[in-house]
């Protein structure tokens, strides 16, 4: 039964994930994140559905306890927050590159270096461009709400089994400490190892005399065996942008400008659309919802309605270049953002519209 | 119905709660709502601030610059809370230790004597509650069957002993909350 | 009439055989290497206690790196030093399975150390096999943590200099210590009655794994005739000499 209940958007990733059937957790704490796995400590997981919820030595131990956890087809995750997503670097590109699913939550904060617990958007870069060696990415996704936090859950492991891929939820300080009504959805029951055996047949469950031995590895020294895995990691990612691009539209129908912001940016937006709004200016929102595949498709479709459009996110212009990318000069794009844990008022973001594009 | 408020004490004396249990009456109310705790170089020496909002729509910015309502707990608060309730706003304070009162003529002030009161009660944890109580005969903004309905979703079950302690103090909130200057 | 090969090789006459577990897969190693060995007898003794089924191993980054070419069961190939965490991981979600690492001494003693210590502080049912020949042999004959004082390596070429660059770390002694670990015991593999009293530690490991004792450390003096520049022959006197009784062999631990 779905229950209506009040939480940080932290509390809501450890419910969700407990309701959908995760089989394991392995993390690490950190500000402003550790909300996560207390959460689960305080649940106790196992004793009701079964799923193991463990605190590593590092986020290196935890990515790869991940690592092995994926390997055998179990639905794992882990939580962090930007110094620690840093140190999953390799164990992510080793995810990547053995194909496994597993799902990442990054509460982001301030950097570079130890830099801040406070709110923060600064690791995207990092985010959508893999973030470890080697050429690939993660499925990426922005909630912007506590009830998204619990929703992707969900969906970023449909989608990380769907393309047998890491995903990563790029939340931060601000969304996983907030406050929200959430809808949580209904317990669901995890897969037996039956079941599981049968629906992924590339997992290590011992190897039974029916079929050949499974090996996880990432590791080819052939270099035009290696170039074709490439290629087929690469169709992933071109098949990930025709089928699972996800955005949000405010107010874009007859939009003259645009804000592009994600995540807790894209909330303080709205209102800043609203806000110009009431002063008679058309401002619309486009929403990222997949960072990876990003909605450039959109964007390029705007880019021949709007006069400007204005990235609004809380680091010093990394969104910004995939807007660019994207619309590819059809139009001026300008970036306004806050660093260092500060975040922008509504009404920063409609002096910077208004700064850039309607004044002198 | 859209109601933002900023809530601004001292660390210890419950604003987070009362922020809480006044966010999780809105859900039991049906209403959408947000919590947003201090954040970035708000996050100062001792002090401590929330944002809740209340809404029947969907909620934008958990952030924001200007409020309906300001509950101030302290000195600190009132120097830097003070000038952000939006004209025709509503100020509820606790005047226990407050030298410099407000002075805004463009507001609704109310003050509750909580400290006082819950001192006089006996019981220093239901100051927060007492506010609670003096803020809602001013502004319904829920009812207090929700409001009881949120205590007890916030309150941990060990502690719903203490739900009968929190219903008087709100009550006595309600009874004690004194009109200080309106619009 | 004198005797031919094809009357000699008879089942009647058969005195060994290769087990079913090793694949036909010709090996990478060197001649002499250890690994060859240890790699052998773990495929027998699975093979022994039909556990077949029921085995994932965790292969490491070091020579050992495509181990699992050579035996017929599921594995999981790990990044350098974390194979006890992705050991963790598995063993945690299938407990009814057989879990080991396999390890050289850059991977478990230097990059994995933190890994390695916690996965035996917590007691992890897993079997941790560790190959210590001193060197980095994979990289070209690299210092390991464990290459000896005096001996020489490519990035010590006029040996190591324990002012310089530390003494060796003697990781199984160290692990010995946690109360995590069931059993600890320092094996080699260069003579007969060595083969056979390593194969009896692993049988003796997987078995501590069914009984849910906690984690087994096996470590495996080895040689690395490459690394070392010497023939197997040598290795094996060199390590005889001055490996030995630095890493003395038998039981540390045996709860």
């Amino acid at each position: 039964m779905s229950e209506l209940r009040l939480m940080k958007g932290n509390e809501a990733i450890a419910e969700a994930a407990i309701r959908y059937g995760v089989d394991g957790y392995f993390g690490y704490p950190i500000t402003p994140q550790s909300e996560v796995m207390e959460t689960l400590m305080e649940l106790r997981p196992w004793e009701t559905t079964g799923m193991v919820v463990l605190q590593a030595e590092s986020e290196i131990a935890s990515i790869n306890m991940m690592y092995g956890g994926a390997g055998c087809g179990k639905k794992v995750m882990t939580s962090s927050s930007s110094p620690g997503i840093s140190l999953m670097q390799e164990g992510l590109s080793y995810l990547a590159g053995a194909e496994l699913p597993c799902v990442v939550v990054n509460v982001v904060r301030g950097g570079p270096g130890l830099g801040t617990i406070q709110p923060a958007q600064s690791d995207y870069s990092q985010a959508v461009n893999g973030g470890g060696h080697g050429d690939y990415n993660l499925i990426v996704l922005a909630p912007s709400s506590v009830q998204e936090m619990a929703d992707f859950v969900e969906l970023a492991f449909e989608l990380a089994f769907k393309y047998r891929n890491p995903a990563l939820i790029l939340s931060d300080g601000m969304i996983g400490q907030m406050m929200e009504k959430v809808e949580l959805k209904a317990q669901k029951d995890r897969m037996s190892d039956q079941e599981l055996a049968e629906k992924y047949p590339w997992a290590t469950t011992g190897k039974p005399s029916s079929r050949e031995r499974n090996i996880i590895t990432s590791v080819e020294l052939d270099p035009y065996a290696f170039e074709r895995f490439n290629h087929k990691v690469q169709a992933k990612y071109k098949q990930m942008h025709k089928e699972d691009v996800r955005f949000e539209q405010f107010q874009c129908e007859d939009a003259e400008y645009l804000l592009v912001a994600y995540g807790s940016s894209a909330r303080i937006c709205q209102k800043s659309v609203q806000l110009l709004r009431e002063k008679g200016i058309k401002a619309g929102l486009l929403r990222p919802i997949t960072l990876f595949p990003f909605p450039g498709v959109e964007l390029d479709k705007l880019a021949g309605q709007v006069k400007g459009m204005l990235a609004v996110e809380l680091s010093a212009g990394q969104l910004v270049r995939d807007v660019r990318l994207a619309v590819n000069g059809k139009v001026p794009v300008e970036h306004f953002g806050r660093m260092g844990g500060v975040i922008h008022s509504p009404e920063e973001v409609v002096e910077a519209l208004e700064k850039n594009f309607l004044k002198g | 119905m859209n109601e933002e408020i900023i809530i601004a004490g001292f660390g210890g004396q419950g604003v987070l709660s009362m922020g809480k249990i006044l966010a999780y009456s809105g859900v039991m109310q049906g209403m959408e709502v947000s919590w947003m705790p201090s954040y970035g170089p708000e996050m100062r020496g001792g002090t401590a601030n929330v944002t809740v909002i209340l809404s029947d729509n969907r909620i934008s910015s958990p952030i924001l610059r200007k409020y309906d309502t300001a509950i101030i707990l302290n000195q600190q608060s009132m120097d830097k809370f003070e000038q952000t309730v939006k004209p025709g706003g509503l100020l509820v304070y606790d005047g226990n230790g407050i030298t410099r009162h407000p002075e805004r003529d463009d507001i609704n002030i109310y003050r509750v004597d909580a400290a006082e009161e819950a001192s006089k009660m006996q019981s220093a944890k239901t100051f927060n509650m007492i506010v609670l109580g003096g803020y809602l005969k001013i502004n319904p903004v829920v009812t207090m069957e929700n409001v009881m309905n949120g205590l007890k979703k916030s309150l941990p079950e060990r502690h719903h002993h203490l739900l009968p302690l929190n219903e008087a103090a709100i009550k006595r909130g309600t009874e004690i909350v004194k009109e200080i200057a309106t619009v | 009439m004198a005797l031919e090969v094809k009357d000699i090789i008879k089942p009647e006459n058969l005195v060994y055989a290769k087990t079913k577990l090793l694949t036909e897969r010709m090996m990478h190693y060197c001649p002499g290497c250890t690994h060859g060995v240890v790699n052998k007898l773990i495929a027998e003794v699975i093979d022994e206690l039909n556990i077949q089924e029921d085995t994932i191993g965790v292969t490491p980054v070091g020579c050992s790196v495509l181990l699992y070419n050579y035996i017929e069961i599921d594995w999981h190939e790990a990044a350098h030093g974390r194979a006890p965490a992705v050991g963790t991981g598995i063993k945690r979600l299938r407990p009814d399975k057989y879990v080991f690492t396999y390890q050289g001494d850059g991977d478990l003693a230097a990059i994995g150390t933190a890994e390695t210590i916690h996965a035996c502080n917590r007691g992890e049912n897993i079997l941790m096999v560790f190959i210590n020949n001193g060197i980095y042999g994979m990289t070209g004959g690299q210092m390991a943590p464990t290459t000896l004082e005096g001996m020489k390596a490519s990035t010590c070429p006029f040996g190591r200099d324990v002012e310089h660059d530390g003494r060796p770390l003697n990781m199984t002694s160290i692990v010995a210590t946690l109360p995590g670990t069931c059993y600890v015991t320092r094996q080699a593999a260069h003579t007969a009655p060595a083969v056979r009293k390593l194969k009896k530690s692993l049988r003796k490991a997987f078995e501590n794994q069914k009984n849910k004792k906690g984690t087994s450390f096996i470590e495996v003096v080895g040689t690395c005739s490459s690394g070392w520049k010497m023939n197997p022959v040598q290795s094996n006197k060199w390590m005889e000499a001055n490996m030995f009784p630095i890493y003395p062999l038998g039981d540390i631990k045996d709860v």
